[in-house]
């Protein structure tokens, strides 16, 4: 049934457990075409993928780690933007109030001399008139007093 | 060489010949080879067919393999070189691992042969010691490329003293890698076969679920030293 697998069977050597023969060296030259074609196949293949995934990450990784000092950097810049900006608000904030009391404080002066003013020219005008009115009252008494006389001595 | 036991046969140093020219070669190691081989092949055209940043289903599974691997040779390699060697040290470790998994997993006794049987290519000191030898290959050739003749100040560091030493190991090695793991995978099936021979329910099983663990470090034993013994040939003395 198996014959075929015997290619001669006439000069059968002996054998044994240490029958050493031309397999020898057929296997060695299998073994070495063995190793050319999983260089080709598997070594040099399979190498490449795993060295290129390597290098993958490690540029990778060096890109994130680039991206990250990047962020914290922009962080720290906006970061001292914003306070810079906020003591400005404070200090604008400030000096609008003072603006509003130094403005305030202008105006009511300016109206409180003004209204001095106008009270001391009105209390003047009082005083004239009521000096006018006096000196008017008095002549009149006198015209009249004199008129009185004039009429009793007449009589 | 029959093992004979009460309830069944074992065949052990079996083999299926096939004749090229005068060279004998053992066909079902070949036969169970290119069957784990092609099992092998066809996880990694599955799964490298469109390959994506993320990964997805088979693609997982073969970059954490190429992760495993790359991280053995860079530990016992370098980083300057072990690129060059990735390859080897990895089809290595994978050609073992699937050997020792298929010898173990498949159902080879479905198939028969006229003689011997099917099992793990590892199983065959044929195997083993062809790729003990080609790691030795690689020690020198790693070597003499990269140091050219200053690689053989390897054989006299630290002291000159340890020459002789040193020329024993360049034998020692492929002798104790090839025999590892071949005694090892062919113990391993042996004691599966005995055991399922003996009492064929349930109890092989833990000693199958050893085997699986043994035959998975066996494998990355194989592949560690020999990206050790490279790594030695290429070190660089820091002197």
């Amino acid at each position: 049934m198996h014959s075929w697998l015997l290619l001669a069977e006439a000069a059968t050597p002996k054998g044994g457990l240490f029958d050493l023969d031309a397999t020898l060296p057929l296997m060695a030259v299998q073994v070495v075409v063995l190793t050319f074609v999983l260089n080709a196949l598997f070594f040099r293949p399979v190498g490449k993928a795993v060295e290129d995934r390597e290098g993958y990450i490690s540029t990778s990784r060096a890109q994130a780690k680039e991206k990250l000092a990047q962020a914290e950097r922009l962080e720290a810049e906006l970061k001292a933007q914003l306070l810079d900006a906020r003591k400005q608000s404070v200090a604008v904030i400030q000096q609008a109030e003072e603006e509003v009391d130094r403005l305030f404080r202008e105006a009511l002066a300016v109206a409180q001399s003004e209204a001095n003013s106008v009270r001391e020219k009105a209390r003047g005008e009082v005083d004239a008139e009521k000096a006018k009115a006096f000196s008017g009252i008095d002549a009149q008494a006198e015209k009249l007093s004199s008129l009185i006389v004039d009429r009793l001595l007449a009589a | 060489m029959l093992l004979h036991l009460p309830l069944a046969e074992l065949e052990v140093g079996h083999h299926l010949y096939w004749q090229i020219g005068n060279l004998n070669i053992h066909g079902q190691v070949f036969l169970s080879s290119w069957i784990v081989i092609g099992a092998l092949l066809a996880v990694v055209v599955l799964g490298t067919r469109k390959m994506e940043r993320d990964p997805r289903g088979v693609q997982n599974l073969l970059e954490f393999l190429w992760d495993y691997l790359r991280d053995l040779a860079r530990d016992q390699i370098g980083e300057k070189v072990y690129r060059d060697w990735l390859p080897f040290i990895g089809t290595l470790f994978l050609f073992i691992f699937v050997s020792n998994w298929g010898g173990a997993l498949i159902p080879w006794r479905i198939v028969h042969l006229p003689s011997g049987e099917l099992g793990a290519p590892t199983a065959d000191i044929n195997t083993t010691v062809a790729m003990a030898l080609l790691v030795s290959l690689a020690f020198f050739y790693a070597g003499l490329s990269n140091k050219g003749l200053k690689f053989f100040e390897y054989y006299v560091e630290p002291t000159p003293i340890m020459l002789p030493f040193k020329i024993i190991e360049e034998f020692t090695k492929p002798l104790s890698l090839s025999f590892r793991l071949f005694g090892n995978i062919l113990a391993d099936e042996l004691a599966v076969a005995v055991l399922a021979s003996l009492v064929p329910l349930l109890v092989p099983l833990p000693v199958m679920l050893l085997g699986l663990f043994t035959s998975a470090i066996q494998a990355l034993i194989f592949a560690t030293l020999a990206a050790f013994y490279i790594g030695e040939a290429v070190h660089e003395e820091a002197h």
